[in-house]
C-alpha cells in the first residue's frame, strides 16, 4: 500500500499538462491507454454506421439504398474497421491501462514509442476513409483484399489502402514491442511468469503473435503493391506466380490475427468470473497452457479459410485435423470458466452478465467453427452467411463484450466514480437479445445457401433477413446506450471505493490503489506480500 | 527522481507526434506520387521528399534526447534492458516480414510453377497454357509476351567460374564484416578505441561494397540479362528479395556509419555503448538473411 503514498510527492513535476498538447505530448500510459480506447469507441461507430447501411440495404430483396459498388465498400470498411480499428486498439487501450498496473511497474517499458503506436492509428484510418471522397471510391475487394481483385481489378485508391494498412501494421508491432517489454522487464519483484494475472498473460502471447503476424501482413500488402506499380507478377499466373499465393499468405497472417481479437478477451472474462464468484480462477496454469497451445496452433491452421480453392488432398486433410485440435485448449478454457463459477457465490452486476454471455455465445461461434473446420462440409458452407454468422458469433458477442465487459470492470478504477447499474443491465439485456436476434438466424440463411458480400438475395431468405436488419438495428441503437452510460459515469456518477467490487479484493494490484488511480501508480514496486497480506 | 533505482519516465515528448506527422506525410507522399507516376504537372513527390526530411529530422533529435538523456544518468540498468528487449523483438518482427517473401519463393517453386506446367493430382491449370514447361530459375513464362522472361538466371556458375559472380565476392564481404564488427566491439569493451575505430571502418567499406556490388549486379541484370521485375515471377522473386535485404544493410550501413562518426566523437564506453550494440545485432541479422538468400535464391 505505501507504494499509493510514494508516488504523490514527484507529482508536481510529473501531473497531466494542461490544455490539450497534454494528448499529443503524452508518455502517460493512462492517458495513451484512454485515447486508444475512445478512438475505439469512435471507429465503432463509424463501423457501425456501415453496418447499418448492409442491413437496410438487405432489409428487404432487391436493390434498395445504395448502389451494389458502394455496398461493396460498405462491407469492406465495415471489416477493415472492426478489425483493425475497433476490436485491436480497443484491447491495446485495456493493455495500456491494465498491465502496469497488473504487474506493479510505474509505466509501460518505452513511453514516447507507445504514444507514436497511437498516434499512428488515426493517421492510418484517416487515410482509409479518406478514399470514400477520392476518385474511384473507397476499398471495394472485402476485408480480406485477395488478389486479383485488389491489384488488377482495385480502384486507384488501394494505394493509399496498401500504406494504411503498413501503418496499421506498424502500430500494432511497435505497441506489441512495448507490451512484451513491459511484461519481461517490468514486473514487481516476487511476481514470476506463473504469477502474473491471466490478462496480462494473454496479452503477452497476443503480442508476440502480433510481432509474428503483422510483417507478414506488410509483406503481403508490399507484394500487392509491387503487382500493381512495378510490374511484379506474385499474384499472376502469366508471370509464373499465383492468385492463391496471396491467400496462403494473407491467412498465415490471418489466422493467428482471429486470436489476436480473442485472446485478451480470455484474459478478461476470467478475472471477471473469479471476482464475481468470489472464487480464484479454477486451473490457473491450464489456462496459461490453453493460451500458448492455442497461439501455436494458430501457425498451422490456416488454410482451412481456402478449403474450396483447390488444395492437394494431403493439404485438406492436415488443416482440417489441424483446425479441429484448436477445440481442446478452448475446450480446456470453457470448462475452467464454468468450474470456476461451480459453487462461487455468484453475484450478477453488468461485467459478469457480459461475461457469462461471452462464455456461452462465443462457445456457439467455437462450435460453428468446428463445423466449418470439416473439409468436406465447408465446401456447402463456404462464402455464406453461415462463415458470416460464425465469425459475428466469436467476435461481437465475443471479443466485443468481453470489452464491454471490462470497460464496466474497470471504469470504476479509472474514473473514480461507478456507473448506472440499472442503465448497465439495461445495456446488457438490450445487446444479448439483439446480438442473438441479428446472427443467430444468419445460421439458417447461411445453411440454405445465402451468399455472403452480395447486396441483394433470393425470395425465401427475406424474412430471416427482415429479423436479422431490425436485430441490428436495436444491436446499433444499444450501444448508444452504452456511450450515454460511460458519459453519466464520468460525470455524474457516484464515487467508487478502492476495492470496486466486493471479489475483488487481492486480486490484483489494480485493486490496491486508489479510484480513480493517481497518474502516476507505482513509482516504487509494489511488494506481492501486499497482496497477501491484506486478505 | 533520476536515481539509478528508478525507472525514468519522460515527462512528455513532441517528437512522437512530429513522427506520426512525418508518416502521414510520408503515405500521402508515396500514394499520390505511384497512382499520378507519368503525369507531368504532379507536385506529390515534394510531399514524399518534405516527408523524409520530417521523419530523418525527428528520428535525429529524438535518439539526440535518448543520448542526452543517458549521458546524464538518467538510464537505470532496468531501462536499458527494456532496450535490449525492444530491439530483440524488433529484429523478430523483421525475421517475419522476410519470411513472408521466403514462403512465397517456397509456395511458386513447389507448387505454383509445377502445377502451371500439369504437375500434381489436380492440376488442371496447365490447360490455360498447353506448350509451358515448368522450370527454375523459370526463364519462360507461361504468358512470355506480358511476362518476356530474362536470357540467363543469376544461378550459381561452375566452380571455375566463381571469382566472376558477384553473389560470391558479395558473401565473403557479408560474412567478413560480420567478424569485423564483432572485433570492433570486442576492442571498445576492452577500451582499445584505436582497433574499434579501425575495425568500424573496416565494416563500413565491406558494407558499401556490398551495396556497390548488389548495384552493379542490378545493372547487369536490367542491360545484359533481361532480367526486370516485369521479367516474371523468377525476377520478381529475385529482386524483391535481394532488394528488400539490399535496402537493409542499407539501414545497416547508415545505423553503423552514424555510430562510427560517433564512435570518433569520443561516445560509448567499455560498458555502454547500446547504440552500437544493437546496430551490430542489426548487422548480424542481415547477414543471416544473406545467407539463407544465397541458399535458396542463387544455389539452390
Amino acid at each position: 500500500m505505501s507504494a499509493v503514498i510514494d508516488s504523490h510527492h514527484d507529482d508536481h513535476h510529473h501531473g497531466p499538462a494542461k490544455g490539450f498538447s497534454r494528448w499529443l505530448y503524452t508518455t502517460n500510459h493512462k492517458d495513451i491507454g484512454s485515447m486508444y480506447l475512445w478512438f475505439s469507441l469512435v471507429m465503432l461507430f463509424i463501423g457501425g454506421a456501415m453496418a447499418m447501411v448492409i442491413r437496410a440495404e438487405l432489409f428487404e430483396p432487391g436493390s434498395q439504398i445504395v448502389s451494389p459498388e458502394f455496398y461493396n465498400q460498405m462491407v469492406t470498411n465495415h471489416g477493415l474497421i472492426m478489425v483493425f480499428g475497433v476490436i485491436m486498439p480497443a484491447f491495446v487501450g485495456f493493455a495500456n491501462w491494465m498491465i502496469p498496473m497488473q504487474i506493479g511497474a510505474p509505466d509501460m517499458a518505452l513511453p514516447r514509442l507507445n504514444n507514436l503506436s497511437f498516434w499512428i492509428l488515426p493517421v492510418a484510418f484517416g487515410i482509409l476513409l479518406s478514399t470514400f471522397f477520392m476518385e474511384g471510391g473507397a476499398p471495394n475487394f472485402g476485408w480480406t483484399f485477395y488478389a486479383p481483385l485488389s491489384t488488377e481489378y482495385a480502384p486507384p485508391t488501394v494505394t493509399f489502402f496498401i500504406f494504411s494498412v503498413h501503418i496499421m501494421g506498424a502500430s500494432s508491432i511497435m505497441g506489441s514491442i512495448n507490451i512484451i517489454t513491459t511484461i519481461l522487464n517490468m514486473r514487481a519483484p516476487g511476481m514470476t511468469l506463473m504469477k502474473m494475472p491471466l490478462f496480462v498473460w494473454s496479452w503477452f502471447i497476443t503480442a508476440y503473435l502480433l510481432i509474428a503476424v503483422m510483417p507478414v501482413l506488410a509483406g503481403a500488402v508490399t507484394m500487392m503493391l509491387m503487382d500493381i506499380h512495378a510490374g511484379t507478377s506474385f499474384f499472376k499466373a502469366g508471370g509464373g506466380g499465383d492468385p492463391v499465393l496471396f491467400q496462403h499468405i494473407f491467412w498465415f497472417f490471418g489466422h493467428p490475427e482471429v486470436y489476436i481479437m480473442i485472446l485478451p478477451a480470455f484474459g478478461i472474462v476470467s478475472h471477471i468470473i473469479e471476482t464475481f464468484s468470489r472464487k480464484p480462477i479454477f486451473g490457473y496454469s491450464s489456462m496459461v497452457y490453453a493460451i500458448a497451445s492455442i497461439a501455436l496452433l494458430s501457425f498451422v491452421v490456416w488454410a482451412h479459410h481456402m478449403f474450396t480453392v483447390g488444395m492437394p488432398i494431403a493439404g485438406e486433410l492436415f488443416f482440417m485435423y489441424s483446425t479441429m485440435l484448436i477445440a481442446i485448449p478452448t475446450g480446456v478454457k470453457v470448462f475452467n470458466w464454468l468450474s470456476t463459477m461451480f459453487k462461487g457465490s455468484l453475484t450478477f452486476e453488468t461485467p459478469m452478465l457480459f461475461a457469462i454471455a461471452f462464455v456461452a455465445l462465443f462457445t456457439i461461434g467455437g462450435l460453428s467453427g468446428i463445423m466449418l473446420a470439416i473439409a468436406p462440409a465447408d465446401f456447402q458452407y463456404h462464402d455464406t452467411y453461415f462463415v458470416v454468422a460464425h465469425f459475428h458469433y466469436v467476435l461481437v458477442p465475443g471479443a466485443l463484450f468481453s470489452l464491454l465487459a471490462a470497460a464496466y470492470y474497470w471504469i470504476p478504477k479509472w474514473t473514480g466514480k461507478m456507473y448506472d447499474e440499472t442503465l448497465g443491465k439495461v445495456h446488457f439485456w438490450m445487446s444479448f437479445i439483439s446480438v442473438n436476434l441479428t446472427f443467430f438466424p444468419m445460421h439458417f440463411v447461411g445453411l440454405a445457401g445465402m451468399p455472403r458480400r452480395i447486396p441483394d438475395y433470393a425470395m425465401q431468405f427475406a424474412d430471416w433477413n427482415m429479423m436479422v436488419s431490425v436485430g441490428a438495428f436495436l444491436f446499433g441503437i444499444s450501444q448508444l446506450l452504452f456511450l450515454f452510460i460511460v458519459l453519466k459515469c464520468i460525470y455524474n456518477g457516484k464515487e467508487a471505493t478502492t476495492e470496486v467490487w466486493e471479489g475483488a479484493k487481492d486480486r490484483g494490484f489494480e485493486w490496491t490503489v486508489d479510484s480513480p488511480a493517481p497518474y502516476h501508480t507505482f513509482s516504487s514496486p509494489p511488494s506481492m506480500e501486499s497482496l497477501k497480506s491484506s486478505s | 527522481m533520476s536515481s539509478d533505482s528508478s525507472y525514468y519516465v519522460p515527462a512528455s515528448s513532441r517528437m512522437p507526434i512530429f513522427m506520426a506527422f512525418g508518416l502521414l506525410l510520408f503515405v500521402l507522399g508515396a500514394s499520390f506520387t505511384m497512382n499520378n507516376w507519368g503525369e507531368e504537372d504532379s507536385n506529390a513527390h515534394w510531399l514524399l521528399i518534405t516527408s523524409f526530411a520530417v521523419i530523418w529530422g525527428t528520428m535525429f533529435f529524438w535518439f539526440g534526447s535518448v543520448i542526452k538523456e543517458n549521458d546524464s544518468g538518467m538510464y537505470s540498468g532496468q531501462l536499458n534492458q527494456s532496450f535490449v528487449w525492444g530491439m530483440a523483438w524488433f529484429i523478430f518482427s523483421e525475421v517475419m516480414f522476410f519470411f513472408a517473401f521466403f514462403l512465397a519463393l517456397g509456395y511458386v517453386r513447389l507448387f505454383a510453377v509445377p502445377w502451371l506446367g500439369g504437375e500434381g493430382e489436380k492440376a488442371i491449370t496447365n490447360i490455360l497454357w498447353p506448350g509451358f514447361e515448368a522450370a527454375w530459375p523459370l526463364l519462360v513464362t507461361p504468358d512470355n509476351e506480358q511476362f518476356p522472361g530474362a536470357h540467363h538466371s543469376m544461378s550459381i556458375p561452375a566452380v571455375s567460374k566463381l571469382h566472376t559472380w558477384l553473389p560470391f565476392w558479395n558473401t565473403l564481404c557479408l560474412i567478413t564484416s560480420s567478424g569485423t564488427i564483432a572485433l570492433a566491439e570486442a576492442g571498445l569493451r576492452k577500451g582499445n578505441r584505436t582497433a574499434f575505430k579501425l575495425w568500424m571502418v573496416a565494416t563500413l567499406t565491406l558494407g558499401y561494397v556490398f551495396v556497390f556490388l548488389q548495384g552493379l549486379e542490378y545493372y547487369e541484370a536490367y542491360t545484359h540479362m533481361g532480367l526486370t521485375l516485369g521479367a516474371g515471377i523468377y525476377g520478381t522473386t529475385f529482386f524483391l528479395l535481394t532488394g528488400f535485404h539490399g535496402f537493409h544493410v542499407c539501414l545497416g550501413a547508415i545505423i553503423l556509419t552514424i555510430m562510427t562518426i560517433r564512435g570518433f566523437g569520443g561516445a560509448f564506453s567499455d560498458h555502454d555503448h547500446f547504440g552500437l550494440a544493437a546496430g551490430s545485432w542489426y548487422w548480424h541479422f542481415v547477414d543471416v538473411v544473406w545467407i539463407l538468400l544465397v541458399l535458396v535464391v542463387y544455389i539452390f
